[in-house]
C-alpha cells in the first residue's frame, strides 16, 4: 500500500493513497469539523462544513470526499474558511425551524455544538420559517422535519448498516426532505425494521424516540459504533 | 463618579430571562453600587429615559408595542444587549411564523381552547395589534451584544456585564453563546 506525504496546516503528514484528506487530518489529531459525515458511513460531501484549501486549486474541496495526494498542501483553518463555516451554520438555522430551547436534542446536538464552535451569536441571514410537518405515525419514533437539516445520515445508516433502505430523499431545493418507503407515513413503511439507527445516527432533534421530551434526548452512538467495529473487524463472521 | 445608568426591557418573551437576572442574588447588590437602574419591569418607571448606558433587551418584536419600545430604546440608549433566545432568534415567540397571519392562532387560543368568556382582545389602544412576523430585535435596531440562552444563565448574564462595567463591548463565545 502506498503512502502519501502531504502537509496540513504546514506540518507534515503521512497518510495512505485510500484515504481521504479528513482521515489523514484526524489520524494526525488535526480537527476538521463535520456535520454530514459519521464514521463507519459512506461520505457525500453534502454539509459542505469540511470545505478545506489546497494550494493551486481555486476551489475549495470538501475534505471528506477528497482523496490525499503526494505534495498536497492544505489548509483546514484559514480565515476565509472560517467565515464560509459560520455561514454555512446560520444558512442551517435559517433554512430550518431550529428552536433550541424547546427541543428533545437540546444539550445533544451537533448543529447547536457546531454554532458554538463557529462563533455563531445570532443569525443574519433571514429566517425562513419554511412550514414543515411531523410525522409520528410510527410506534416508537418521530421525525420533525422542522429540525431536519438533510444531511442524509439517516438513508445511509438505514442503506448501509441496517440494509433497509427504508429512508431516502424527496424534492429539489426548497422542497427536499427526507422520506419513508414510497413518501408514507412512516408507521405504514413495511421495509422499517424498527431499528432506531437513524435516530441514533441523527445530528440535531429531527428523529427521535417518542416519550422524550425537551433536553432528554440522548443519542447512543456508541451502539453504532460498536456495529461497525464489529464490522470492520469482522468480528461476526464465525 | 456618575453611576452608569442601566436599563432592562421586557418585549415578547416569558420573563424568565429577568428571572435568570434576580437569580443573580447577592451580586445584585454589588451591581446597585455600580450602576442606576433607570428603566425596568422590575421598576414603576413609565418612560424610557435619554441617556442609558447598558440596555438588556429580553423578547423578540412581537407586537406594535414592542416595536414603538424598542426603537426608543435604541435611540436613547449607548449599548444594547439582546438578551435571550426569543431577542436573539424570536424562538418560542416566533413559532407562530411558519404559519403566516397571526389570525388563526388568536382563534385557536382564545375561542377554540378558551374555557370561559371566548373572545379574541380587541381594545384599540390598549391592546397592541400583534405584527404580522416576529422578528428578532437585531432584524429590525441594531444590536451591539449577543446573549443567548433560554433562559440566559445568570452566570453569563454576570460575566458580560462585568465586562460592560470595566468598559469594554465583549464579544463572546464558547458557552456563552449557546442557543437554547
Amino acid at each position: 500500500m502506498a503512502v502519501k506525504t502531504l502537509t496540513i496546516n504546514d506540518r507534515l503528514v503521512s497518510a495512505r493513497e485510500s484515504e481521504t484528506i479528513l482521515e489523514a487530518a484526524r489520524d494526525a489529531g488535526i480537527h476538521i469539523p463535520t456535520l454530514c459525515h459519521l464514521e463507519g458511513l459512506s461520505d457525500v460531501g453534502a454539509c459542505r462544513l469540511c470545505l478545506v484549501e489546497i494550494a493551486g486549486s481555486h476551489k475549495l474541496q470538501p475534505a471528506c470526499v477528497t482523496k490525499v495526494a503526494e505534495g498536497m498542501e492544505v489548509k483546514t483553518d484559514s480565515e476565509k474558511l472560517q467565515k464560509y463555516r459560520r455561514m454555512i451554520i446560520e444558512m442551517l438555522f435559517a433554512e430550518g425551524n431550529h428552536v433550541c430551547s424547546v427541543c428533545v436534542a437540546n444539550g445533544n446536538c451537533e448543529l447547536q455544538d457546531l454554532a458554538v464552535e463557529m462563533g455563531m451569536d445570532s443569525v443574519h441571514l433571514n429566517y425562513q420559517f419554511p412550514q414543515r410537518t411531523v410525522d409520528l405515525s410510527h410506534d416508537r419514533f418521530g421525525i420533525d422535519h422542522n429540525r431536519c437539516v438533510l444531511c442524509t445520515r439517516c438513508v445511509r445508516v438505514c442503506d448501509e448498516i441496517e440494509g433497509a433502505h427504508t429512508w431516502d430523499v424527496a424534492g429539489r431545493g426548497h422542497n427536499a426532505h427526507v422520506i419513508t418507503d414510497l413518501n408514507q407515513p412512516w408507521g405504514t413503511a413495511d421495509s422499517c425494521t424498527s431499528c432506531g439507527k437513524c435516530m441514533m445516527a441523527c445530528p440535531t432533534g429531527a428523529i427521535f424516540a417518542q416519550g422524550t421530551t425537551v433536553s432528554e434526548m440522548t443519542k447512543e452512538r456508541d451502539k453504532l459504533e460498536f456495529i461497525n467495529t464489529a464490522r470492520k473487524n469482522q468480528e461476526w463472521i464465525l | 463618579m456618575n453611576k452608569l445608568k442601566l436599563a432592562t426591557v421586557w418585549l415578547g418573551g416569558c420573563s424568565g430571562c429577568h428571572m435568570s437576572f434576580l437569580d443573580l442574588d447577592e451580586w445584585l447588590i454589588d451591581l446597585a453600587t455600580q450602576v442606576e437602574l433607570v428603566y425596568s419591569p422590575i421598576a414603576d418607571i413609565k418612560e424610557y429615559p435619554e441617556g442609558v448606558d447598558i440596555v438588556l433587551v429580553e423578547g423578540a418584536v412581537a407586537n406594535e408595542d414592542n416595536l414603538e419600545l424598542i426603537k426608543k430604546v435604541r435611540d436613547r440608549s449607548k449599548i444594547l444587549i439582546s438578551f435571550g433566545d426569543c431577542a436573539v432568534t424570536g424562538n418560542v415567540t416566533a413559532l407562530r411564523n411558519p404559519f403566516g397571519d397571526p389570525e388563526p392562532f388568536l382563534q385557536r387560543s382564545y375561542l377554540e381552547a378558551a374555557d370561559i368568556q371566548n373572545q379574541i382582545p380587541h381594545e384599540p389602544g390598549i391592546v397592541p395589534a400583534l405584527l404580522e412576523q416576529v422578528k428578532p430585535v437585531h432584524d429590525v435596531v441594531e444590536v451591539d451584544v449577543y446573549l443567548p440562552g433560554c433562559p440566559s444563565n445568570a452566570n453569563h448574564i454576570r460575566a458580560a456585564l462585568e465586562m460592560l462595567l470595566m468598559g469594554e463591548v465583549p464579544h463572546l463565545s464558547g458557552k456563552l453563546i449557546r442557543f437554547g
